[in-house]
């Protein structure tokens, strides 16, 4: 499958960076999380950020989705500061789904995904021939045009991540920030879920999102970011960043780093205590 | 990035998804440069329950020691009846009609908005204590002061004094919930501590208080349309009327609040600034309403969740909500006034349809 353009606004042209974090410091009351962080997102491609519980990946994605204000630096989202633009502006370029939404219950998938016209509605103009014509694609477009009239709460965990990504989908914008889209879902349906991811990157989106899974993320991003202790520590495509060592310092895991028999991306076999012949690793792996 | 080059790709690109587009999806209507989603059955129920409100409204007017046929009151009221009528009708009768209705929508479109910003039914004025603190400051006013302050309490004051018992306790509930943020659930429980203690305070008021204010505080309490005057309803009236402009103006806003702060930020909402306008209006709707019927127990929780599952909506409906209110409180009054052997205050009713209600909707979300 092939994805397009909803609203024909949101393919990515080639070049500068639109989203960016600038010398940012973020913190939950007295305590920091962040401090003095830079990064630039690709555009056009997917970019991920893993590291270990707490090392303040979420943390990064929700600032750059304006959810948290910094208490130093500035985001920058085409070129103006993030802090500056209207919440309304900021949700016609960038779409954002957090983790583990929830619906009301018996709202239908249909009405959920309208929702995501929300920034480009006004009192006066709540709903448009054209609005229906875009929630009819992001349906289409994510799979989900079968299920338009069953209540979302009736779903699987799947076919729920679907209809969000959908809803964001719906708003039209060329940035989607996923925090952890994978969360809850079992192996196949989080396959499914960054198959589709891929396919709206491919029709020119920029993503960032949050993923657990070292190996989903090595696979599905064409952009890693390796955080610990709220820093980046290492940056770029996953043949390049993935090591066993780089595994090591981030984590404290002691894997190996091996060619994906089914793909070009480097494959991480974690290695542990038990079940594992020590005399097979290599001598070089940190222990 | 160049504006005019995105247009451009855009217009190319817009066309390809084309397959699978006949999911439905609700249609719109358009008049001018007005444009809202169409749904029918939310439209007939409005309609349903606007209707059945104004005939028991009438229904009510025509009911007393001086009957009077439903035909008549309709024509009076239209303005085409005859004196007499008119004279029983629009000055002995129709404040406390009125009041019905405005104290009805009030609680009716309160309860929708406290309901939906903590996204749990529980949450009503009656449940987080905005309710009981208006009635404890009101009671302490006619309790405390005592004869000497009876003049200013027999009317404006007492209901500015619960006007201001309700707004006061509402934000004390708020600030205590509030920790970077609202919590449905920790709204609810402090609301419901809150609760207890205005309880305790306005008993304690009672016991202590000289016997001749109890009786007049009792009946107070029990939430009554008796003995409204003109005065009394066009303040409580222009005071709801004004809040509901407000209310409608920030309510597309309020949509996107269904998903949770975070969607809601994400679709380009302050929900901030909307919850807080929204939840002060809550505030004030049931300040307003306590203000002039007293305490009226269990309408605020109850009405908008008929509401919802008559106009089959997945969150409160804020215009049926105030009709069912509306409905509510006028037809309990009705049936107060003249189904049983004594006439007794409206609260009474709505308690005992509001109890097991609630019973219901306990019942149901366990087995969940």
């Amino acid at each position: 499958m092939v994805v397009q353009s909803i609203t024909g606004t949101e393919t990515e042209v080639d070049g500068a960076s639109r989203l960016a974090a600038r010398g940012i410091t973020v913190g939950y009351g007295a305590r920091s999380v962040i401090d003095g962080l830079d990064v630039a997102i690709p555009p056009g491609v997917i970019t991920t950020i893993i590291g270990p519980n707490g090392c303040g990946k979420s943390t990064l994605l929700r600032t750059l989705s304006r959810l948290l204000r910094p208490t130093g630096g500035t985001v920058v989202l085409d070129g103006e500061d993030i802090a500056a633009l209207k919440t309304r502006e900021v949700a016609k370029k960038l779409g954002l789904l957090p983790q583990a939404p929830v619906a009301p219950e018996g709202l239908t998938v249909s009405d959920l995904v309208a929702r995501g016209r929300h920034p480009h509605q006004s009192w006066l103009r709540q709903w448009s021939s054209d609005d229906a014509d875009v929630v009819r694609r992001a349906l289409a477009m994510t799979g989900v045009s079968d299920l338009a009239d069953r209540p979302v709460d009736s779903l699987s965990g799947g076919q729920r991540q679907r209809v969000w990504i959908s809803m964001t989908l719906a708003q039209g914008t060329g940035l989607l920030l996923l925090d952890e889209p994978t969360t809850y879902l079992d192996l196949a349906h989080a396959v499914d879920v960054l198959d589709l991811v891929d396919d709206l990157h491919e029709s020119g989106r920029t993503v960032v999102m949050v993923l657990h899974d070292l190996n989903l993320a090595t696979r599905y991003s064409d952009n890693l970011v390796v955080m610990r202790e709220g820093a980046i520590l290492a940056q770029g495509h996953p043949r390049d960043v993935i090591t066993a060592e780089l595994l090591h310092e981030a984590f404290g895991l002691r894997a190996k780093v091996i060619d994906d028999p089914v793909g070009d991306r480097p494959l991480i076999v974690p290695i542990g205590r038990t079940h594992v012949e020590l005399d097979q690793l290599a001598p070089e792996l940190p222990r | 990035m160049n504006g005019a080059d995105v247009e451009a790709k855009g217009a190319g690109a817009a066309v390809d998804v084309k397959a699978d587009v006949r999911a439905s999806v609700a249609p719109g209507v358009r008049f001018g440069g007005v444009s809202f989603v169409w749904r029918p059955w939310v439209a007939g129920v409005t309609l349903l329950l606007a209707v059945a409100g104004f005939l028991v409204f009438c229904l009510s007017i025509g009911v007393g020691d001086f009957p009077i046929a439903l035909p008549r009151v309709v024509a009076t009221i239209l303005g085409r009846g005859e004196q007499v009528d008119e004279f029983v009708i629009m000055d002995l009768r129709m404040p406390r009609a009125l009041a019905g209705l405005v104290v009805g929508v009030a609680l009716g479109v309160s309860g929708a908005l406290t309901q939906s910003i903590a996204r749990n039914p529980l949450a009503s004025p009656d449940v987080l204590g905005i309710t009981s603190g208006a009635g404890a400051v009101a009671v302490f006013l006619v309790t405390v002061s005592g004869g000497a302050a009876t003049a200013v309490t027999d009317s404006v004051g007492l209901s500015a004094a619960a006007l201001a018992g309700g707004l006061g306790t509402g934000l004390l509930v708020y600030f205590m919930a509030w920790r970077r943020g609202i919590d449905g659930f920790r709204l609810i429980l402090i609301g419901i501590s809150v609760n207890a203690v205005m309880q305790a305070i306005t008993t304690w008021l009672l016991v202590t208080a000289d016997i001749r204010d109890v009786a007049r505080a009792q009946a107070w309490l029990v939430g009554s349309l008796d003995n409204r005057s003109w005065d009394e309803v066009n303040v409580a009236l222009w005071c709801t009327l004004g809040l509901l402009v407000v209310v409608a103006s920030v309510a597309f806003q309020f949509k996107p609040l269904h998903f949770g702060d975070e969607v809601a930020a994400g679709l380009g909402v302050r929900y901030g600034a909307v919850r807080a306008v929204l939840l002060l209006c809550a505030v004030l709707l049931a300040g307003v309403a306590v203000s002039a019927a007293g305490p009226v127990p269990f309408v605020a929780l109850v009405a908008p969740q008929v509401a919802m599952r008559l106009a089959r909506c997945p969150t409160p409906p804020l215009v049926a909500s105030g009709l069912v209110g509306a409905l509510l409180l006028t037809g309990s009054d009705l049936v107060a006034r003249t189904a049983l052997p004594v006439s007794l205050p409206v609260g009474v009713v709505t308690a005992a349809v509001g109890g097991p209600f609630l019973v219901y909707l306990l019942v149901r979300a366990n087995r969940r």
